[in-house]
């Protein structure tokens, strides 16, 4: 029974969503064995390893630093690395968030071990760790062999759905080999982005808008379509962003973000392929297109035909309204 | 200021890709071939630099098979000054394997800066750059959005999901770079011309030890076909109700 390791990624002071995704997909790789999350914030953040335990984290270790109100690459990384090399970890998941893209490929380097990244399944076969990633902006999905241990993943956002298992979450002290005063790469600010504003990465429901829109004021629709969700984000595609309707931040696809929310609406949006290589992974699809040719209904589970102008408003109110009672 | 920009030869992506016979790699025959995207930006980037400053040098690498000479040979024509094949017959799928490989290249040519595109588009390990950094002992900022070199430092953005953060660090660093930093140039004719006189040197791949390969690669499962609701407002009713008791995301 191995010991897995889960990175609970924060930021400011806050557990994020992908780091409850880390420990469940740990606990599914420890089979049994005890998951150990590590949580590094400011002073305060230690009040958080119960959240932590909600999920399974049998061991919580915890490092509480006032410059950890920023992310510190150098220092979490070394202090990691330090915790696997010191104990018996068969493996350790992070997010392959920006964050823990930047930190996991640190850790696997200062310990020699082998990473796969962006991970959406892993399973052992004996001592082997074998993920699945998708490569080729999506298209293609790598079967990878980890022939060493520890072996490192870092699992893509969305990919693992976070399910509550409650364990003890012993709280130790996590040391610090590197003090973050010390590191040569030091954040020296972290730029909140529009509170307003749910990310796309964590929006459960997703509502993304195409030229079909005809022009950047009704993306205003969309925006009302995202309120009577509750929980939605609002994405673009690339012809719209590079237009400057919207921002390039919003841009899904290829070349902008992958996302795999619950719902994903696509309004106006005839389905390039390089925007199918950002959202064919979610988890239902509707697409409300004036052309029933579109190839987005190709992909898409439910779909519309009509103009956008005059369903999405209706769509808003009918949303509203069974929310009512949800 | 002496700049390495380390790139990649990857296939072009607007295709429906094919698996080889071997059942663990991409079906080569019939693709066409370029500089992977983000690569690109980086290699705009060291020339920018280069020609802010006046001076110094920017060092194109790749590794790999003959044909990434052609990909060299373009970074050489949008103005980078000598490239570097670190020659093998494959790319490893264990970025390690690579980044010693390249660790080997770079410490020899001791660089001030060294750029890499955030992630390659074929492998997207994201994973290289870090490994290089702590191969050659400096510090490390991946995925720029911004980078500033002017105060012989390294002052970087970083966009975060829903925010963003800025970094900072000393000179030398490795860095990769993200999209939008500053598009790449079409190599004009003249740097076409002047690209097939600079030095391009093959030489052997030092390649690190293996712990991770491919064992398959797939095309992902087709997504079941949807169906057609109805026209209009007149199906939004309906699609409410699917959304609520079939799909079960309302």
């Amino acid at each position: 029974m191995p010991n897995i390791l889960a990175f609970a990624e924060s930021r400011g002071g806050d557990i994020r969503r992908v780091a409850f995704e880390a420990i469940t997909a740990a606990r599914a790789l420890a089979s049994g064995g005890e998951v150990h999350a590590v949580l590094c914030g400011p002073p305060g953040i230690a009040a958080k390893a119960a959240e932590l335990a909600k999920y399974g984290a049998s061991v919580v270790h915890v490092a509480e630093h006032a410059a950890f109100a920023n992310y510190a690459p150098e220092s979490i990384a070394a202090a990691v690395a330090q915790l696997v090399s010191a104990s018996s970890i068969r493996a350790a998941v992070f997010a392959a968030s920006a964050q823990g893209k930047d930190l996991a490929p640190r850790v696997a380097a200062k310990l020699r071990v082998p990473i796969a990244t962006d991970v959406i399944r892993a399973q052992w076969e004996g001592e082997t760790l074998v993920a699945d990633k998708p490569g080729y902006t999506g298209k293609v999905i790598a079967t990878l062999a980890l022939t060493a241990t520890p072996a490192l993943i870092s699992v893509r956002p969305g990919a693992f759905v976070a399910a509550e298992s409650p364990a003890a979450g012993r709280a130790e002290t996590l040391a610090l080999p590197l003090d973050p005063a010390n590191a040569r790469v030091k954040v020296t600010q972290t730029i909140a982005g529009d509170n307003a504003k749910l990310d796309l990465g964590e929006a459960r429901v997703i509502v993304a808008g195409g030229r079909g829109l005809k022009e950047a004021k009704n993306f205003e629709l969309l925006e009302t379509l995202a309120a009577a969700f509750g929980n939605a984000a609002v994405g673009a595609t690339r012809a719209v962003t590079d237009d400057g309707w919207r921002p390039h931040s919003d841009q899904i696809g290829q070349t902008g973000r992958l996302v795999s929310p619950d719902l994903y609406i696509a309004v106006g949006i005839s389905g390039a392929i390089q925007h199918l290589a950002g959202m064919r992974t979610s988890r239902t699809i509707v697409a409300i297109n004036r052309d029933k040719e579109a190839p987005i209904f190709k992909v898409a589970d439910y779909g519309i035909v009509g103009d956008s102008l005059e369903v999405v408003p209706a769509l808003t109110s009918a949303v509203r309204e069974a929310r009512k009672g949800a | 200021m002496k700049i390495a920009v380390c790139i990649k030869r990857v296939p072009e992506m607007d295709v429906r890709f094919k698996i080889a016979a071997s059942g663990n790699a991409v079906d080569e025959a019939g693709l066409k071939f370029d500089m992977s995207d983000f690569d690109g930006y980086a290699a705009e980037v060291a020339i920018q630099i280069k020609e802010k400053l006046g001076v110094g040098e920017v060092v194109v690498i790749a590794l790999g098979p003959d044909t990434v000479q052609e990909t060299l040979r373009k970074a050489l024509s949008m103005g980078a000054d000598r490239a570097v094949q670190l020659k093998a017959d494959a790319v490893p799928a264990d970025p390690w394997s690579i980044a010693e490989a390249l660790a080997v290249e770079l410490r020899a040519g001791s660089f001030d800066l060294i750029l890499f595109g955030r992630m390659s588009l074929d492998a997207a390990n994201h994973s290289v750059p870090n490994m290089v950094a702590e191969l050659l002992d400096v510090p490390c900022v991946v995925a720029a959005s911004q980078l500033d070199t002017s105060g012989g430092t390294v002052k970087a953005r970083r966009e975060l999901e829903g925010a963003a953060e800025t970094v900072e660090c000393s000179l030398p660093a490795v860095v990769s770079i993200d999209e939008g930093i500053a598009r790449p140039r079409y190599p004009s004719l003249k740097g076409i011309m002047a690209a097939k006189k600079k030095p391009l040197e093959p030489k052997p791949a030092q390649l690190g030890a293996v712990r991770m390969t491919r064992r398959a690669a797939a095309l992902p499962p087709d997504r079941a076909a949807g169906r057609i609701v109805g026209e209009g407002a007149a199906a939004v009713p309906t699609l409410v109700e699917l959304l609520r008791t079939e799909a079960k995301v309302l």
